[in-house]
């Protein structure tokens, strides 16, 4: 799988590229910048673009912009942003279009090696990451919403769903039986009124009402 | 006259005390003119419409509204005068009045009525003469005291008119005897004229006590204002320096121990335990320098604005928080930045002491005012003047003219208020 990567910090630019090498990723280009990350996935068309939220010139939002144009011009490319704080803003633009093959990462998360790797890899297959810190600062939203109506162990589970997380895994996490997660969930569709059609849309959706909840 | 509570060496204090008299006296003798100027003006600008207008079937009236008007015209001149006068001669300084505003006319008609002006007519009109008299009095007794002590060099000078030289001798030695009092008093009259017209002209001239405060109150609310976004932009620098370099390398740091402990798989157990600790040490630095970071001013409060910095920060509250924030559009960033802090210190308050179960925040602007509320359902019993926290957070919400207070009775529940004006 090729990757390209798109940070303005020379030093963990570095870092990355290994990082990256190490999660099995043929690293095709390394840029500082949005317009050169741009040009870079035009030519290269990786798997997947990491992407800095803050970069050159504006260290605003030029790397949510970039990630926007990225998966509309070329839908197959997962993105995976980096962020030094979190913005629930930036994952509801991202998770609005296509909540397949899109990540939403704190910075300091590609420290732990291993577990970054991993998540690299399911948004590179289809998958969708979101930070803890992403979905925490979602679910303390707002007024009076449906999410409201969830137990915290239900809300732990949804938080576990926005991060990508398949029912085998976040039993493990949870320490409690697959069945008992599926029971969780089937609570959670019904209480955010999500009728069963299809299992796999459903939880999309789910994650989405809990992302629906932050004003786009 | 004081006597100095130290005597220097007698040569130095005569020295200083000739330098005084003569700053005095020089200043005195400058005033006679400027002080006599205005009676010739009252004369000819009053007295003379007045006279005239006496016959007239409006009486006076006429006549004491031309002066009315006019005095004032003559005083402004005479104002400058003196204010030189002051400051060239004595060195002190009469402060000027605020500057009027408003358009041209309004601020004459403005300048006529005020009581600054009327003190100042009265100074030049009224005391100006009497304070020439006090002058010319200096003045006399310096002459009389120089003519008085010198007398036998006049009789030496001019001999041919005496016929009986010894009685004027006896005489001439009380003569000199009165010059040099009248000398050695002069000094001291000189300098209690002087101060008694200092003190006038600072009451009268200078602008009134209750202008001074105005003035006073307005140079410190701009110097407040001023220390204020200077500590907000110290703040925001070293947050830039901490996030775009120190942070920078702390993730790098922990991303290439990361590598090496997910790559060096055939180390010693020993080395890969130091490096385990090394990565876990860069990780903890990293998050504490974000909190460090986030309790100076986080950066997401400069690009997103208070919404989304306050979700960051109650996101982390290891219990419930509802947050409603609801403001049209941003207020100022030293606002902002007060807001942010109030939240911050007091939901650090609620986690480390008030044992709640759910806090609430609510930010709102009406009118003018951003109003900041943290209710939480502890244990209560928080009082400001106890915790540095409070008091900080109490200090820092006065800085932009907000008010701070908080209502937490033993047993709870706590609401802290915090309401910033905020101009618009």
């Amino acid at each position: 799988m090729r990757a390209v990567i798109a940070e303005d910090s020379v030093l963990l630019r570095v870092g990355l590229v290994r990082v990256l090498q190490t999660a099995g990723f043929e690293v095709g280009a390394e840029v500082g910048d949005a317009e050169a990350l741009l040009a870079a996935v035009e030519e290269q068309r990786p798997d997947l673009a990491l992407i800095d939220v803050r970069m050159p010139p504006g260290f605003s939002d030029e790397g949510v912009r970039a990630a926007l144009s990225i998966r509309r011009r070329w839908p197959g490319t997962a993105v995976v942003l980096l962020s030094q704080y979190v913005e629930e803003r930036y994952a509801a633009d991202l998770l609005t279009a296509d909540t397949s093959g899109v990540g939403y990462l704190l910075k300091q998360r590609v420290a732990d090696v291993e577990e970054f790797a991993a998540t690299v890899r399911r948004v590179a297959a289809g998958g969708t990451a979101l930070d803890p810190q992403v979905v925490a600062q979602l679910l303390l939203r707002r007024d009076s919403d449906p999410l409201e109506r969830l137990t915290p162990r239900e809300r732990e589970v949804l938080a576990l769903m926005a991060e990508g997380r398949s029912n085998a895994a976040i039993a493990e996490d949870l320490v409690v039986t697959d069945s008992a997660v599926a029971k969780h969930i089937n609570n959670i569709f019904a209480k955010l009124d999500l009728p069963p059609a299809d299992g796999h849309h459903r939880r999309v959706l789910a994650v989405l009402r809990f992302l629906g909840t932050t004003r786009a | 006259m004081t006597l100095p509570s130290v005597l220097g060496p007698p040569a130095r204090l005569l020295r200083r005390r000739i330098g005084t008299a003569r700053r005095d006296t020089a200043f005195l003798a400058a005033g006679v003119l400027p002080h006599l100027a205005a009676v010739p003006a009252w004369l000819w600008l009053g007295a003379k419409p007045v006279v005239r207008s006496v016959h007239l079937p409006w009486g006076v009236l006429p006549g004491l509204f031309a002066v009315l008007l006019l005095l004032p015209l003559v005083a402004l001149p005479l104002t400058a005068v003196q204010r030189w006068r002051y400051a060239e001669l004595l060195a002190v300084d009469i402060p000027r009045s605020l500057p009027a505003e408003g358009p041209r006319l309004r601020r004459a008609l403005r300048l006529l009525v005020s009581a600054e002006t009327w003190r100042r007519t009265a100074y030049h009109t009224l005391l100006g003469p009497f304070l020439a008299v006090a002058e010319v009095l200096v003045l006399a007794v310096w002459g009389t005291g120089v003519a008085c002590a010198t007398i036998y060099g006049w009789m030496w000078a001019m001999p041919a008119h005496t016929d009986a030289a010894d009685v004027y001798a006896v005489q001439a030695a009380y003569v000199t005897a009165i010059g040099l009092l009248l000398l050695a008093a002069a000094p001291w009259f000189a300098g209690t004229v002087t101060r008694a017209e200092s003190r006038a002209a600072r009451a009268l001239l200078g602008p009134s006590r209750a202008q001074r405060l105005e003035r006073r109150v307005t140079d410190l609310s701009v110097s407040r204002a001023d220390l204020a976004d200077a500590a907000d932009a110290e703040r925001r620098r070293i947050e830039r320096d901490l996030h775009d370099g120190t942070q920078q390398r702390l993730v790098s740091l922990a991303v290439t121990l990361g590598l090496a402990r997910a790559t060096l798989k055939d180390l010693p157990e020993e080395a890969r335990r130091i490096i385990d600790e090394a990565h876990r040490e860069a990780k903890e630095a990293i998050s504490e320098l974000n909190d460090l970071v986030r309790g100076l001013h986080p950066a997401v409060l400069d690009d997103r604005g208070l919404d989304a910095a306050l979700s960051g920060l109650a996101a982390r509250v290891p219990l419930p928080v509802r947050l409603h924030v609801d403001l049209d559009g941003r207020p100022a960033p030293a606002v902002e930045s007060v807001a942010y802090f109030v939240v911050s210190e007091a939901l650090a308050n609620v986690t480390k002491h008030a044992r709640a179960g759910r806090v609430e925040v609510t930010v709102r602007r009406t009118g003018r005012v951003v109003r900041v509320e943290v209710t939480d359902d502890g244990v209560g019993g928080a009082d400001a003047a106890a915790g540095t926290g409070l008091t900080g957070l109490a200090g820092r919400v006065r800085a932009v003219d907000g008010t701070f207070r908080i209502d937490s009775p033993v047993g709870g529940p706590t609401t802290l208020v915090a309401e910033l004006p905020c101009g618009r």
